[in-house]
């Protein structure tokens, strides 16, 4: 063992009380900084999780219609705004190419066509505005999980069957095998038997959906071999946006991620991040500060035998390095220590935090990834604290140091 | 013989270029040659500590010359300074400085770690056998504050010769000592001189004990004189 790292470990071993103590400030530190951002990246990722569970992390469609206004061709100055129109059911211009294409997109994991538009169900004399989701029923399971979503009936949608949310099947008083009329806003209509009853968990979706296959929307809707919209999952529903944009630049299709269309979560997540960066700000200086103030002691009680040091042959940089390296021993000890104390806390909160259904709010795992750059982060800390305690070591004259006995 | 120190016109003060201004040392001329046993004696206020700490290259002189082993510090800096401190002079301080933390065996290795850096057989080997010489060969492991006062300045010998170094500072190594203890510690450092041929400047106020060097160096007033005994 090199010199500097002799005398670093013996001066702290030999520090009993205050080595203690200061480790056990940045174990306590390093466990925090961990223990809150595993919670709060769990709360974060269980909210996410629970929101996009009835939504596509991203949906491609058709750009909408712009009214182009009437330009002079000898000016281009405009001559007369045109009113916008009513937005028409349009299909993806060449739906096919694309949907071929997005699955070679980085981060994208599944692909879904989907034809949608609005209608009305009717049975007896009840009738309903609704939803008509044309699907692919498999491609679309791999979006939303429809197949564990069923209060009733299984995930089955062949030519003729229908899939309908819990309320509708209440308004309508319809059940697994009855069948159901449905009329599209292009005035055609179909009948189709319900197979299986879900419930997404969001009342309005619950009273609106139909889903049913995708060829059946397309000629209620008056799309022969179109689709409206193309919805996709990502591997990491917070590059959603990136991806949308990314999609939207090489295809001119409007995408839209979750993040933009639930905007409110995402600001909260935001100011979650915001707060827990802040409290860790704070922590690594109350660590900074906590590892310099021992620091600065120990180089105090130890002037005469930095002294003694100097004169026996040791050049004030090698006098900085011994108290450097105590300062990043300190951090890399809090560290290791801090991060088996946060792998506890955050077990033992995995089965006292619940959520309201009794799933545990965060799971027991956390990211290597966070051991690595808190524990970074606290070698760092422990070596930029000790800065100053390590010059001023350094600086000290040794005949100061051994005149007084 | 050659000289292993060599001070011209050595003056050295405090203060400088305010108006309290003092002059310690008044221009001193001395060299000690290799393998020379010699006492610096001075009432306190002399400038004796001054003029070790100088030889020590712990402070540089106002002015004058000072040669170590052949090597002159002027144009020294602080690193080469230390470097120089380190394999070229042991120390001997009064009040023992050991290092508490460390074993009377560790404290000999410090100036030989310290100059290779890390831990190695040869090092511990002329420890151990530094500490027997001093009679502490059973006394390896023990941390100084389980040794009484002779025993700590004597593995302060110890260390001041870890290196081998042509000349060995002691600054009134026996003088918080019993007289019989002193004796003892003196006799070591002899003994020292004739085995392992370093030279010795021993900073001290008792004459009894300048008697039995081989020179005594007066220091009176910042100014020396210089005769054998």
């Amino acid at each position: 063992m090199p010199f500097e790292w002799v005398l670093a470990l013996r001066f702290l071993r030999a520090g009993h009380m205050q080595t203690a103590l200061i480790v056990a400030g940045t174990t306590v530190g390093v466990a925090v900084i961990i223990f809150i951002t595993a919670l709060v990246n769990g709360l974060q990722e269980s909210l996410a999780t629970r929101t996009l569970s009835t939504q596509a992390h991203i949906t491609v469609r058709a750009p909408d219609d712009a009214p182009t206004p009437i330009l002079n061709s000898q000016d281009g100055s405009v001559l007369a705004h045109v009113e916008p129109r009513v937005q028409r059911l349009r299909s993806i211009d060449q739906w096919q190419r694309i949907y071929r294409e997005l699955p070679g997109t980085a981060h994208v994991v599944a692909v879904s066509p989907l034809a949608t538009g609005s209608g009305f169900a009717f049975r007896g004399n009840a009738s309903k505005s609704i939803a008509l989701i044309g699907v692919d029923p498999e491609r679309y399971n791999r979006i939303v999980k429809m197949a564990d979503k069923l209060t009733a009936g299984e995930y089955r949608v062949a030519p003729g069957e229908a899939l309908i949310g819990t309320e509708l099947a209440k308004d309508l008083g319809a059940g697994v095998g009855d069948r159901i009329r449905v009329q599209s806003s292009e005035n055609r209509d179909d009948v189709f038997r319900v197979t299986g009853i879900f419930d997404l968990g969001v009342k309005d979706l619950n009273r609106r959906w139909v889903v049913m296959p995708l060829r059946s929307a397309q000629s209620l809707l008056d799309l022969p071999g179109g689709v409206t919209h193309i919805d996709l999952t990502v591997d990491d529903i917070f590059v959603a946006e990136e991806v949308a944009q990314r999609i939207a630049s090489q295809t001119g299709l409007t995408a839209e991620s979750w993040m933009a269309i639930n905007t409110q979560l995402l600001t909260a997540f935001k100011n979650q991040t915001m707060t827990t960066r802040t409290v860790r700000l704070f922590l690594i200086l109350i660590v900074a500060l906590g590892i310099a103030s021992v620091l600065v002691v120990s180089v105090v009680q130890k002037q005469r035998e930095i002294g003694i040091l100097r004169a026996i042959g040791a050049p004030p940089g090698r006098i900085m390095r011994i108290f450097l390296i105590q300062g990043g021993v300190v951090g890399g000890v809090g560290a290791i220590l801090g991060a088996a104390l946060a792998s506890l806390m955050v077990y033992g909160a995995s089965f006292a935090l619940r959520q309201d259904d009794g799933a545990p709010l965060i799971t027991g795992a956390i990211d290597a990834s966070l051991y690595l750059s808190a524990g970074a982060v606290a070698v760092i800390t422990g070596l930029l604290a000790a800065v100053a305690p390590a010059r001023r070591a350094a600086r000290l004259d040794p005949v100061e140091a051994i005149r007084y006995g | 013989m050659a000289d292993i120190l060599r001070l011209e016109g050595v003056r050295k003060s405090y203060n400088l270029g305010t108006p309290v201004e003092t002059e310690v040392l008044h221009g001193i001329d001395l060299s000690l040659e290799a393998g020379e046993f010699a006492a610096l004696i001075g009432p306190s206020g002399s400038g004796k500590s001054t003029l070790l700490h100088m030889i020590g290259l712990l402070e540089r002189p106002t002015s004058g010359h000072i040669t170590i082993a052949g090597k002159a510090i002027a144009g020294l800096d602080e690193a080469s300074m230390t470097e120089l401190r380190g394999r070229s002079l042991g120390f001997v301080f009064q009040f023992h400085h050991l290092l508490p933390e460390f074993s009377a065996l560790e404290n000999v290795m410090m100036p030989t770690l310290i100059d290779q850096g890390r831990y190695d057989g040869k090092m511990r080997e002329r420890a151990r056998w530094l500490l027997a010489k001093v009679g502490l060969g059973d006394a390896l492991d023990k941390l100084p504050s389980a040794l009484s006062g002779g025993m700590q300045q004597r593995v302060a010998i110890a260390r001041a010769l870890a290196m081998n170094p042509p000349l060995v500072l002691a600054d009134e190594p026996t003088g918080n000592l019993d007289t019989h203890t002193a004796d003892e510690v003196f006799e070591l450092l002899r003994e020292f001189n004739r085995e392992e041929g370093s030279a010795f400047l021993i900073v001290t106020h008792d004459p009894r004990l300048a008697a039995r060097c081989d020179r005594r160096i007066d220091l009176t007033d910042g100014q020396i004189q210089s005769h054998p005994t």
